[in-house]
């Protein structure tokens, strides 16, 4: 498998962002549990769940990952080496810092959290320092939050419509996003080491 | 666009402030730009300069704009593990002052202050509370002084109240009528509906309790230490400070004038 960043991208994101619902949880634990433990770049899931119910996520995806995983507070800073999980019934933002900021605002798209306002936040944040993917659920949510970050000049992914247990996100997003990268389950976990290796290898100064 | 934006945005919350003594200054950013977009596209304007010379020379757009800008999104018992442990573990110390006042600042439509006055009302202490229930919101505060709730919130409502540790029914509180929940005036005699600005305004009452939740998040930091400040000189000693369920006075430059009461729930108790 060949390069997935362009060469356009001079340099890592400072975070990665992942969303999905319906059939997502078995996508990004097969996505965490593949990354090892001084993986740099934090990453931030939205994964929709039933309100009220207290995040069995953490549990699910918290066995095979070996990186720190907890739901942020709020003004919490981003750091190195820690997946973030959105917690239930808040949606989830990104302020300068960057750090998280929460809002009890009206669900969007029927969902709080929600990932169109994680991406929409990060986009204008962090700009061309976030990439952001989304794969399996039965939403159209995020699709129109991975193009601000496709317009911000961030690296975006779609899992494969055709390998998701769920297509409408993917397929939202496709629409909106006709040239990212559609890849299978496997290729995303590959597309996000990518993003670290990238980032983590040492830069060579000028001769 | 979002250039252009961002360069207005200062402009017209200074504006804001300016004309109406309303301060959005330090609020937190992104939730703000949230709903200033929403804000654009309600009122049909091409970008915030518009929406600021409409909002300095119309007031009945500011009007509305505070109701874009101060989302009023409650329910009574939200969080039930935390009005439990309220009830099991905060309201042994409070049964031992003589009279109490209470402070809920940032109320919104009163489904926090119902919630608290029927748990007092259980465990005996409504008689001798005074509960001040601020907002920056007057159509706000006139819902939570009418106390009136949609009937098809009242599912949800009761469901939380029995997880919550309620003594009896959701509906001895309330009369329902033919599409809303009355609730009963006297949970409200004590009770002192006000405008107050955490952002502006002062300490005005010793308090042993002070419940501000879901209400920080939307300010920045130094907005937080402000109002965190506040909370402290209304504490009489012991006194204790509830926030959010995701809220933390960890990053707060006053965390060392508090100690950790629960910690799971956010509450604190003044040193
Ligand atoms: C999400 S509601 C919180 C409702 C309630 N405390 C709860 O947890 O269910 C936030 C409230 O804070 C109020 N608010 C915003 N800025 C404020 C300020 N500067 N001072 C006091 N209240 C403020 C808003 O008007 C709104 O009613």
């Amino acid at each position: 498998m060949g390069s997935l960043i362009p060469a356009s991208q001079t340099q890592g994101p400072q975070a990665i962002l992942v969303g999905g619902s319906a059939g997502a949880s078995e996508v990004v634990s097969l996505v965490l549990g593949a990354l090892p433990a001084d993986f740099a770049t934090p990453i931030v899931v939205v994964i929709h769940l039933p309100r009220h119910r207290p995040s069995a996520l953490a549990g699910a995806l918290g066995g095979k990952c070996r990186l720190a995983l907890r739901e942020p507070l709020d003004k919490e800073p981003l750091a190195p080496a820690t997946v973030y999980l959105a917690p239930p019934d808040y949606h989830l933002l990104i302020d300068p810092g960057p750090s998280f900021a929460l809002s009890v605002d009206a669900p969007v798209n029927f969902s709080r959290p929600s990932i169109d306002v994680l991406f929409r936040s990060a986009a204008h944040v962090l700009g061309p320092g976030c990439a952001g993917v989304l794969v399996s659920g039965a939403s159209p949510d995020g699709a129109h939050g991975l193009r601000a970050i496709q317009q911000a000049g961030g690296l975006v992914a779609i899992q494969d419509p055709n390998d998701a247990a769920q297509a409408a996100m993917p397929e939202a997003a496709r629409a909106l996003c006709p040239d990212a990268p559609i890849l299978s389950a496997q290729g995303i976990s590959q597309w996000v080491q990518q993003l670290s290796a990238w980032q983590t290898s040492p830069r060579r100064g000028a001769i | 666009m979002s250039g252009e934006f961002d360069i207005e945005l200062p402009l017209l919350l200074e504006a804001i402030h300016r004309k109406y003594s309303y301060d959005f200054r330090s609020y937190a950013i992104s939730s703000l730009r949230r709903r200033l977009e929403q804000a654009l596209e309600h009122f049909g304007c091409r970008s915030l300069s518009a929406l600021q010379e409409r909002v300095l020379r119309e007031p009945e757009v500011m009007r509305g704009l505070l109701a874009h800008l101060t989302v009023q999104v409650s329910e009574m018992f939200r969080d039930p593990s935390f009005y439990l442990v309220l009830r099991q573990q905060v309201v042994p110390y409070l049964r031992t002052y003589p009279s109490l006042k209470l402070w809920i600042p940032g109320c919104a439509t009163g489904e926090e202050v119902y919630s608290l006055a029927i748990l007092l009302r259980e465990e005996g202490l409504l008689d001798r509370s005074i509960i001040y229930a601020t907002d920056i919101n007057p159509e706000a505060l006139r819902k939570a002084e009418a106390g009136i709730y949609e009937l098809d919130r009242i599912a949800d409502f009761s469901k939380a109240y029995c997880e919550a540790g309620g003594r009896g029914s959701l509906s001895d509180y309330y009369t329902a009528g033919y599409n809303a929940a009355v609730f009963d005036k006297s949970l409200r005699q004590g009770v002192l509906f006000s405008d107050h600005s955490l952002a502006t305004d002062s300490v005005f009452a010793e308090v042993q309790l002070v419940t501000c939740r879901n209400v920080l998040i939307y300010f920045d930091r130094v907005l937080q230490d402000r109002a965190v400040a506040l909370f402290r000189d209304s504490l009489c000693r012991k006194g204790f400070l509830a926030l959010g369920a995701q809220e933390t006075l960890a990053f707060s430059i006053h965390a060392a004038e508090f100690s950790e009461f629960v910690r799971e729930e956010k509450i604190y108790q003044r040193r």
